[in-house]
């Protein structure tokens, strides 16, 4: 049974990946998960310099997800590279460094110092925070912008270059194009959909940024929506997030056109979710004598399905 | 390494009609526990609710031969976990990740423990009683809440030779008024040379008032602060906390990492 999945040139052991805001920097679980039984490790978003981030509170649940406004806090290029980077290489874990810049030149500094560091083995772009004030989405929510950042940090990498993109737009399969025109090897998507929450009692927002980005099983069709649009678009791999929490909701992103998946919430409520989801997707691959979970991709059958329906 | 227990209820004992006290059978995570440490617990299947609730370990729970067997945590009703956590019935179970976090530094003699809660904020404090006790420090309790009817376990304090100083906000029992008035005149009436540990959790109000007081009169002071998280692990960001770095600088900590029990006086209060 092969579980690899190709990313560009990046070989993914299995499809699952953890999402960036969701795992730390890897290291913080090493404890409780073997990092090298990942496809891959999305670590927190990273700036040039520190940051640190809203002052709490940081999040608020919702039904069947949650709300999140961090801001971005984070230890910086440099000391992830020093502190963190090389306990994730003695562990063997696949490093997918995302990264974001308030200028397009901070995304080309990042991508030029994380090319140079050893370990690193690809790079998300985040073009999508919805929580900052500055950069990020403003790349991400312009299609000049998403195609120039993505070119700009080609031209100085190798590594592969996985733009994330945003949900917050009308049309997130024209952004996937664009990316793709630019050079990204991949896309991933989507990242939290822009939301509110209110204490009536008190009438003041329930987190400190007043909006922030939903997560969670909420949103999953919506994203499996987006994902499956973006397949129609694009040739390049995607990479598919947004509430997955047990195997066939992973399944439903790979039939839906994802070669890769990402899981951030679901990690939060259970840490040890990932060998269970490995086994499900196993199990499932057995039960239908898939020998290849890469030969699963975008196997959706779309026909019309009218004839089906039952009456109820 | 942190367990996750799908741990059966073995009692609920209501204590009022928004506090109870859940029995949770978890030995190895009971075994583990040290004063202070928290658990995250899940109080339904599914998706709704989501995310686990941070509690501290309230009691550590053993056998005849005094094995631990279990856990128990002091629940407050204020959202839709912890009503489903008041109304769980033995036999239930909810999924239990722990222990976690920076547990309370206990001391040693002739340093006495002087702990200071504030409603639901007496969490840790029977199991740090315990600990104070083995050691055979001192040890009191400045305990704090509405209403006589809110302040619970004072026998089971009495029983671990801990000092009670009470207040109640109504005046129905003990002093009236908030609890960092009596910790402070006793703060002032103690001699320099008789060494104190402070240990607070509760509101933040609360907790703000006791540091900046301990802080005063030149004491340590460790508090176990209470913060919205979704994971425990430091995976997420959520917990932070702003302690005091640099020149009147701070730095955001996670929480459930670098705490829950953080030196009060490098908390950057609101």
């Amino acid at each position: 049974m092969d579980l690899s999945v190709r990313i560009g040139s990046l070989t993914l052991k299995n499809p699952l990946v953890a999402a960036s805001g969701c795992f730390g920097y890897g290291v913080e679980y090493a404890e409780v998960v073997d990092l090298s039984s990942l496809g891959g490790i999305a670590v927190k978003g990273l700036f040039l310099a520190e940051r640190e981030g809203h002052p709490a509170p940081r999040i608020v649940e919702t039904p069947a997800g949650m709300l999140n406004a961090i801001g971005l806090q984070g230890i910086g290029v440099h000391r992830f590279i020093d502190e963190k980077l090389p306990e994730l290489r003695a562990r063997k874990a696949t490093v997918i460094v995302n990264i974001c810049g308030t200028t397009l030149n901070e995304y080309v500094e990042l991508a030029r110092i994380l090319s140079d560091a050893e370990g690193v083995d690809a790079l998300e772009l985040n073009i999508s925070c919805p929580n900052i004030k500055e950069g990020g989405i403003t790349f991400g929510c312009s299609l000049t912008g998403t195609f120039d950042v993505v070119s700009a940090v080609r031209k100085v990498t190798r590594l592969p270059v996985v733009p994330k993109l945003t949900p917050n737009v009308t049309d997130v399969a024209s952004f996937a194009r664009a990316a793709e025109e630019a050079g990204a090897d991949a896309v991933a998507l989507v990242n939290t959909f822009l939301a509110m929450v209110i204490d009536v009692e008190t009438r003041r927002p329930k987190i400190s940024n007043v909006v922030g980005g939903l997560s969670g099983p909420a949103i999953r069709p919506i994203a499996v929506r987006m994902v499956y649009e973006c397949r129609q678009t694009v040739k390049i791999p995607i990479v598919g997030m947004g509430g997955i929490a047990e195997a066939r909701d992973a399944l439903e992103f790979i039939i839906a056109g994802a070669s890769a998946v990402q899981v951030g919430t679901a990690s939060f409520v259970d840490p040890f979710i990932w060998p269970k989801l490995l086994d499900g997707i196993r199990d499932y691959m057995r039960r239908h004598q898939i020998a290849r979970i890469a030969d699963l991709v975008g196997t959706i059958d779309a026909r019309a399905r009218d004839h089906e329906w039952t009456s109820s | 390494m942190p367990i996750d227990a799908p741990a059966e209820v073995i009692a609920n004992h209501a204590l009022s009609t928004d506090y109870n006290v859940l029995a949770l059978a978890a030995p190895a995570i009971a075994a583990a526990a040290a004063p202070g440490q928290f658990v995250m617990v899940k109080a339904a299947f599914g998706h709704d609710p989501l995310l686990r609730r941070p509690f501290s370990v309230f009691e550590v729970l053993r056998d005849d031969r005094g094995t631990p067997t279990g856990i128990s945590l002091l629940n407050k009703r204020i959202g839709v976990s912890t009503d489903l956590l008041y109304a769980a019935r033995p036999g239930q179970r909810v999924a239990c990740l722990g222990p976690l976090g920076r547990s309370f530094t206990v001391v040693d003699p002739p340093t006495e423990g002087w702990m200071v809660a504030g409603g639901v904020g007496l969490a840790p404090f029977v199991a740090l009683a315990e600990a104070l006790g083995t050691r055979g420090v001192a040890s009191t309790l400045f305990y704090g809440a509405r209403r006589a009817e809110e302040l619970f376990y004072l026998d089971v304090f009495r029983r671990l030779g801990v000092e009670l100083v009470l207040t109640t906000e109504d005046g129905s029992l003990g002093e009236r008024g908030r609890v960092v008035a009596p910790l402070e005149r006793r703060l002032a009436a103690r001699a320099a040379d008789r060494p104190v540990m402070i240990y607070a959790c509760g509101p933040e109000g609360m907790l703000a008032a006791t540091a900046t007081t301990a802080a005063r009169f030149g004491r340590p002071c460790q508090v176990s602060v209470e913060r919205i998280m979704a994971c425990g692990l430091g995976g997420c960001y959520s917990c932070v906390v702003p302690m005091r770095h640099g020149h009147g600088g701070f730095h955001h900590v996670r929480s459930c990492i670098a705490g829950p029990v953080l030196p009060g006086d490098q908390i950057l209060w609101e």
